[in-house]
């Protein structure tokens, strides 16, 4: 007990707290959208796409972060454009820069000389280690989504379940659409040095699983997800810093856990509900 | 008679392809139009059209005074085809009817709670109020449907279009609808698109065939002589025990 104590007053572990919160809170309203919407395989071609950025940033000397922040967007925008407009389906453009992004980052990495040990925290991630910067830039997006959310809620959620009515009844589709494709872009580039590119979509999936199993109401699951993302990160966190293991992963096993907990949970009420109902 | 809106001849299609050529009509208040035709005969193209959803390639619409803006949420209420939705979505029954009067013009507005009410109310008419905090994904199509009918007419549209309500619905519900439809008659127009023309044509009052081409029929009574005069050979399935034919296509 004493040494959890003795864990909160190192600034490392502060910030690795304050990182988990931006987290869950970016995490939990973006996920809620990606996973109503049905676009979590958009969400991973972002992530992946993401990686080239990371390369050029390595080779070229300026903030991976930067990079990767510009990659994304562009790679959002791009999907969100040449699915609506172009004749190529939508999967296929998203594997398509899915795999460029993926490739780009490897080819700019494999040019740059040395061997960077920061790479390893972009791919894995690690809590431990997410900069300032990272931090600041992770709180300032959750202001914003916080607002966004609060004062559009309603056009966000009318265009995302029906686009075709909303836009016979003029909501601005389109408009709704590339800023929703780019917040998820942020979010998830500001969230890769929590768990890491490869685990990152987890974090905007597994605690919207989970909250949907106990509501089908959009703003209870984005709160829900909110609470079961910090809850994972949290004690991932404990778990991971106790046993010496990587912090991400441990995260990302901790909320599956939690997920099969509560689908294990569900089943036994909705059995005895039944079984009541049969007397 | 004021015209609420009025196709000269326009045509419209997807990509590459015309698929309503050169089509005239003008819906009046009123009017109750049963649109009829085979299938990818453009029934739903002329719907997208007049709603707003689609660009009409040539020709002209033209609506009523001081709506001149299609698809204007107080000139046309909108029921879609029903295969769009998807049902695991979690959104309740209150908000897709709020969906309704959501103001586009107002992104960032937020509902009233004298909007709610108005949304509560319509729910209560149609006689869903039981399940208005229900999610959308847990309804019958019976249920659903009259749930997208709510949000079609709480903007009190002057004119209320719907593509294939009956698609996905029982007998009951189809018949509740035809008699909720000729009340709402009374203070809009209606435009109806259906597979099934034997059963709407004692409610309509005109009748549309759509197949690439559009021939207004001023009467609800049709045969399928008429009908293959229209280049719009579908079946008529009667009402009782008399025998139908189904006519092929046939170009002329």
């Amino acid at each position: 007990m004493d040494s959890l104590i003795e864990l909160f007053g190192y600034s490392f572990f502060q910030n690795a707290i304050l990182a988990a919160l931006f987290t869950s809170i970016s995490c939990g309203i973006v996920g809620a959208y990606i996973v109503a919407k049905r676009i979590v395989f958009i969400s991973g071609g972002i992530t992946h796409a993401s990686f080239g950025g990371i390369g050029i940033g390595y080779f070229f000397g300026f903030s991976p972060l930067l990079g990767a922040m510009l990659f994304s967007v562009m790679s959002a925008l791009g999907i969100e454009y040449l699915s609506k407009k172009s004749e190529i389906r939508e999967d296929s453009v998203i594997a398509i820069l899915w795999s460029l992004g993926m490739a780009i980052g490897i080819i700019f990495i494999f040019l740059t000389p040395g061997y960077s040990t920061n790479l390893m925290s972009y791919l894995f991630g690690n809590i431990l280690t997410v900069s300032k910067l990272n931090i600041y830039l992770l709180g300032s997006l959750c202001i914003v989504l916080v607002g966004i959310f609060y004062f559009m809620y309603k056009t966000i959620l009318f265009v995302a379940f029906d686009e075709e009515f909303a836009r016979a009844i003029k909501l601005p589709v389109e408009f709704t659409n590339y800023l929703m494709i780019t917040l998820v872009a942020l979010t998830i580039v500001l969230n890769i040095r929590v768990v890491g590119i490869i685990l990152v979509i987890s974090l905007l999936t597994i605690p919207q699983t989970i909250a949907g199993i106990y509501s089908k109401d959009f703003k209870k699951i984005i709160l829900l997800s909110i609470i079961i993302g910090f809850a994972g990160s949290f004690f991932g966190l404990l778990i991971s810093y106790y046993f010496n293991i990587p912090s991400g992963a441990t995260i990302i096993f901790f909320m599956v856990v939690l997920f099969i907990l509560a689908k294990i949970i569900k089943s036994l009420f909705v059995s005895i509900s039944l079984k009541k109902q049969l007397k | 008679m004021e015209t609420l809106v009025k196709l000269e001849s326009v045509s419209a299609g997807y990509g590459n392809e015309v698929i309503l050529k050169d089509a005239d009509l003008a819906i009046e208040e009123q009017d109750f139009i049963g649109v009829v035709g085979p299938n990818g005969g453009g029934k739903s193209t002329l719907v997208k059209v007049i709603v707003g959803l689609l660009k009409p390639l040539s020709g002209k619409i033209i609506f009523h005074p001081g709506h001149d803006d299609p698809g204007h949420r107080c000139l046309i209420g909108y029921l879609p085809q029903f295969t769009q939705f998807d049902r695991k979505f979690p959104i309740s029954v209150l908000d897709v009817v709020l969906s309704g009067i959501a103001d586009g013009r107002k992104p960032f507005k937020r509902f009233s709670d004298k909007e709610v009410n108005q949304a509560l109310e319509i729910i209560a008419q149609m006689g869903i109020s039981a399940i208005a905090k229900e999610n959308i994904g847990e309804l019958s199509g019976g249920q659903m449907q009259r749930v997208f009918l709510c949000r079609a007419i709480i903007s009190h549209p002057k004119l209320l279009i719907l593509d294939e309500p009956n698609t996905f619905v029982d007998n009951k519900f189809e018949n509740d609808l035809y008699q909720t439809l000729k009340d709402l008659n009374k203070k809009m127009a209606i435009v109806m698109v259906s597979h099934d023309i034997g059963t709407i044509t004692s409610y309509v009052k005109t009748i549309a065939c759509v197949n690439r081409e559009l021939h207004y029929h001023k009467s609800n009574i049709i045969t399928e002589q008429q009908l293959a005069a229209y280049n719009c050979p579908i079946q008529i399935i009667a009402h009782g025990e008399v025998p139908h034919t189904i006519l092929e296509t046939h170009n002329h």
